[in-house]
């Protein structure tokens, strides 16, 4: 499994993960057969602490599928960053994955970005597995 | 009866591709267990191993929510439309 990041969107993830320090950040993957060419950055709606913790909610998650027809491709996943945190998944988004989609994580620290890495859930949950992340 | 349900993009490696499945039955309950009963490899993302519907995972009925309805024990009607939806959550 590789995901490839396409002009720009390397760039606009780790911008996306700057602005929002030291809350997480997080956005939709939009592209088609494991090349991202546009990302849409959404809101972080979660009520359990921003700094930790993000949410697409339903609605929006809908607006980016939605999006993602519109642009003649799939939506492949999603962004978040981990402020003042190793772009490792944690449990929490274990717990949380969806098969399929690629789930690209941004280290941020202190406001700068570092590491950027891409995971993918195993079919039975029971772990993520990393895929390589290509930028052009 | 046939409904339809709308299947999320995540999910649609389980169902040949399909972006909607048919189903039959007289509840959204009935429908989920027909729509796993033909897609098996559903099954664990839909459903926790208690087999409770996942809290990230979100039905809708037409435009409702189920949970503000009776949720799988809402009734359907001939021509109602589920829709899956993801809810997508992480963090440190």
């Amino acid at each position: 499994m590789s995901l490839s990041l396409g002009t720009g969107v390397d760039a606009a993830i780790r911008a996306h993960g700057v602005e929002t320090y030291p809350n997480e950040c997080c956005g939709a993957l939009i592209g088609r057969d494991g090349a991202v060419t546009a990302t849409y950055a959404l809101p972080n709606t979660t009520e359990e602490g921003p700094r930790r913790r993000f949410l697409v909610r339903p609605s929006d998650y809908r607006e980016a599928e939605k999006r993602a027809a519109e642009a003649g491709g799939d939506l492949l996943g999603f962004y978040h960053s981990h402020p003042d945190h190793p772009a490792r998944p944690s449990q929490y988004d274990l717990d949380h994955a969806w098969p399929f989609f690629s789930y690209v994580i941004v280290s941020v620290r202190e406001g700068v970005s570092e590491d950027m890495t891409s995971w993918r859930l195993r079919e039975d949950r029971s772990a993520f597995d990393p895929e390589e992340l290509r930028s052009a | 009866m046939a409904n339809t349900i709308n299947i999320p993009t995540p999910l649609r490696p389980f169902t040949d591709k399909k972006e909607s499945v048919e189903v039959s039955g007289a509840t959204v309950g009935e429908l989920l267990s027909d729509l796993t009963k033909k897609y098996d490899g559903l099954r664990k993302h839909l459903y926790t191993d208690e087999g409770k519907l996942r809290n990230f995972v979100n039905v809708y009925l037409n435009d409702e929510d189920i949970r503000y309805l009776q949720k799988e024990q809402t009734p359907v009607k001939a021509g109602d439309t589920l829709s899956i939806v993801p809810s997508v959550a992480g963090g440190r």
